[in-house]
C-alpha cells in the first residue's frame, strides 16, 4: 500500500451536555453560555482512524472545517491529536449542502485517497455531508463505518446497517462516514498541543453557493406531563396500564 | 409530475420502512394532487404489495441485491427524471441516509432528512424534523423545484387499504461498481432496533453481562428488541449496535422500557421521542423518572422477573 493522502472533515458543535434553547422568536439557536466542541464522531472516530491508517501506511492528514475564526480552537485540537495541517473555509455555512460544496471545492483539486466525515453532527443530525461530498466528486460513499482494515491496496470495511453490519471491500479513493467503534478516542498530549501551534492552518475563501434549505422556526418537544409510579410488587398493574391506558401492548 | 418513493427491501422482501415510506408518499401525493410512484431495485418478491400502501404504480429495476449508493442513486435519479418527480421520498435508514445527500446534489434538489411531519404547502414547502439529538424540532423551508425527503421510522404507521399493483419493469442504469459486498451479518431472530415497536434497554444497574438473561426474557415475552446504554456498550457487555442515545442509535418506538439506566441527557437525546417510556430503577432520584410516563422504584433483579411473569400471564389471557 502506498502512502495515503487523507482529508478529515471536522465540525464545531455545542457540547453534548448543552441546554438547548432558542431566541429571536424561536428562529435562532441561543448561543449564550454554550461550550463548543469538535463533533464527537469527527474527533473520536474519523480523525483517530485516519491517524491509525497513517501509522500503518504513511502519508498525510489534513483536517478541514467550514466556519469562522471561532472554529480555530477545535482545529488546533485536531492538530494536537495528530493531523498534519488544516484548512478552514471562511464561511458560516448556510446549510449542510453549503458545507459539502465548500469541502468538495477544495478536495476536487487535491486528489485525496480517503475523505472522512463523522456519521452525523450532534446539532443538526443531518447525516448528509459525506454523501453530498461523494456526489460532488463522483466517488463511492461508505456510510456508518465501524471497522476498517487495510491489506495490500484493499480496504475491508464494516458498516452499521439496521440490526447488524455489512462487510465490504473497496479500493481508494472513496468517502466514508465514521460510526462508533471505528477507532478509540485519543486525548492530545502536551507535546501534541505544543506542536499544533506551529502546524500550518490555511484559511481559504468560500466558493459561491445557493442554499436550498433554511430553518424558519424551532420548537421544543412537548415534555412528559408526569411520571406515574407503579408499585414494584404489582407488575400486573403496569401491564394493565401499558395495555389499557398507553395502548402500546 | 409525480411523487417518487424508493422502497427498500431486505433479501427480496420489502421492509417495514418501505411500507411506511409509501404510506407517507401517498399522503404527500394526495396533498399535491399528484400520482404516487414507487421504485424498487433488485430482486423483490412482494413489490406488488406496495400498491396496497398507496402506490399508484410500482416500478422495478433489475440489479443485484448488494447495496451500492452510487448505483442506487443513479437508478433513482433516472426514474425521477422519467416520471418528472416533484418530491423523492426515502426511508431514513442506513440506506436512505447514504442516498439522500447524493440525490440532492445530483438533482439539484432541496433536502430534509429524517422528517417527522407531512409537508406544509401553505407557505412554500415546509417540513419538520428533529434536531439537537431529539432536544428540539426545526421547521425547514425548502426552496428548490424538486425536494428530497427521508422519512423517520415509526412515525407514519404503514396503512394498507389499496390493492396490489402490477409491477412495471424499467430500464436498469449501468454502473461499474467499485464496492464488493462480502457479507451481511444480522443478529439472528431479533427485531432490528430502529424498526422495533417495543424496546427493552438495560444500563449499568445490571452489574454485568452475566445478568442480561433477565432482560432478554422480558424482551422475549414482549417480542421486543433489546438495547443498552453507552457504558454497557463501552464495557463490552453488549454489542455497539445496541447502544441507544445521542452518540448511538436514535430510536422512537411505541414503548421504551429503561432498566437500571440513570437517564443522562445524552441517553435521553436518543430515546425521548419514544411514545411511552417506562423506567425501572432502584434510585428514586434517577433523572430518567422526569422523562418517563411510568416509573417503578425497585430492585431490577426482583422487579423485572415479576414484570416478565405479568407480561406472560397477560399474553396467555389474550
Amino acid at each position: 500500500m502506498n502512502a495515503m493522502k487523507q482529508l478529515v472533515c471536522i465540525s464545531k458543535t455545542p457540547d453534548t451536555t448543552s441546554r438547548i434553547s432558542f431566541v429571536e422568536d424561536s428562529t435562532k439557536f441561543d448561543t449564550d453560555g454554550i461550550q463548543y466542541i469538535m463533533n464527537p464522531y469527527d474527533e473520536w472516530y474519523a480523525l483517530v482512524k485516519a491517524l491509525e491508517v497513517k501509522e500503518q501506511v504513511g502519508g498525510s492528514i489534513t483536517v478541514i472545517n467550514v466556519g469562522d475564526a471561532s472554529s480555530e480552537q477545535i482545529i488546533r485540537k485536531a492538530l494536537a491529536i495528530g493531523a498534519d495541517d488544516a484548512i478552514r473555509v471562511d464561511k458560516l455555512a448556510e446549510d449542510a449542502g453549503d458545507v459539502a460544496a465548500q469541502i468538495a471545492a477544495v478536495a476536487k483539486n487535491e486528489a485525496y485517497d480517503l475523505i472522512y466525515t463523522g456519521k452525523e453532527t450532534i446539532d443538526y443530525n443531518n447525516s448528509e455531508v459525506g454523501s453530498r461530498i461523494a456526489a460532488h466528486l463522483d466517488l463511492p460513499f461508505i456510510s456508518y463505518a465501524n471497522a476498517l482494515s487495510i491489506e495490500g491496496d484493499t480496504f475491508t470495511i464494516a458498516r452499521d446497517i439496521e440490526g447488524g453490519s455489512e462487510v465490504l471491500t473497496i479500493q481508494a479513493p472513496f468517502v466514508l462516514s465514521a460510526s462508533k467503534g471505528l477507532a478509540e478516542q485519543r486525548i492530545p498530549n502536551m507535546r501534541g498541543i505544543m506542536m499544533a501551534k506551529r502546524k500550518p492552518l490555511e484559511v481559504k475563501e468560500a466558493v459561491a453557493y445557493q442554499a436550498t434549505s433554511k430553518i424558519v422556526e424551532y420548537e421544543k418537544p412537548e415534555g412528559r406531563t408526569s411520571c406515574k409510579l407503579v408499585d414494584p410488587d404489582n407488575m400486573n398493574e403496569l401491564v394493565r396500564l401499558l395495555h389499557e391506558e398507553a395502548k402500546v401492548i | 409530475m409525480s411523487i417518487l418513493v424508493y422502497a427498500e427491501h431486505l433479501d427480496g422482501t420489502c421492509k417495514k420502512a418501505a411500507f411506511e415510506a409509501v404510506t407517507y408518499a401517498r399522503k404527500v401525493a394526495d396533498e399535491m394532487s399528484l400520482p404516487c410512484i414507487a421504485l424498487t431495485i433488485g430482486d423483490v418478491g412482494n413489490a406488488g404489495e406496495l400498491g396496497t400502501y398507496g402506490a399508484d404504480r410500482v416500478l422495478h429495476a433489475a440489479a443485484n441485491n448488494h447495496f451500492d449508493g452510487q448505483h442506487h442513486a443513479k437508478q433513482i435519479a433516472h426514474a425521477a427524471t422519467e416520471v418528472n418527480a416533484k418530491v423523492i421520498i426515502l426511508s431514513h435508514t442506513s440506506t436512505g441516509k447514504a442516498l439522500a445527500g447524493r440525490l440532492a446534489v445530483m438533482l439539484d434538489a432541496g433536502l430534509a432528512s429524517g422528517v417527522n411531519s407531512l409537508p406544509d404547502l401553505s407557505t412554500g414547502f415546509r417540513v419538520k424534523r428533529s434536531v439537537y439529538s431529539g432536544k428540539a424540532v426545526a421547521t425547514y423551508e425548502l426552496s428548490s423545484d424538486m425536494q428530497v425527503l427521508s422519512v423517520m421510522g415509526n412515525t407514519f404507521p404503514a396503512q394498507a387499504n389499496g390493492t396490489l399493483a402490477q409491477v412495471e419493469q424499467v430500464e436498469s442504469v449501468q454502473h461499474e461498481s467499485r464496492i464488493t459486498v462480502q457479507s451481511v451479518n444480522k443478529a439472528d431472530g431479533s427485531v432490528p432496533l430502529p424498526e422495533a415497536d417495543l424496546v427493552v434497554s438495560g444500563g449499568r444497574g445490571f452489574k454485568g453481562p452475566e445478568n442480561w438473561d433477565i432482560l432478554l426474557q422480558l424482551a422475549e415475552a414482549l417480542g421486543a428488541a433489546t438495547a443498552c446504554s453507552r457504558p454497557v456498550a463501552d464495557s463490552g457487555w453488549r454489542p455497539h449496535h445496541e447502544h441507544v442515545g445521542q452518540t448511538g442509535v436514535a430510536i422512537r418506538p411505541n414503548l421504551y422500557i429503561a432498566i437500571g439506566i440513570s437517564g443522562a441527557i445524552q441517553h435521553l437525546g436518543g430515546v425521548n421521542n419514544s411514545k411511552t417510556i417506562v423506567v425501572i430503577n432502584k434510585d428514586p432520584e434517577a433523572p430518567f423518572f422526569k422523562a418517563a410516563d411510568y416509573g417503578v422504584v425497585g430492585d431490577l433483579f426482583e422487579v423485572v422477573p415479576k414484570l416478565t411473569a405479568a407480561v406472560k400471564a397477560y399474553k396467555e389471557g389474550v
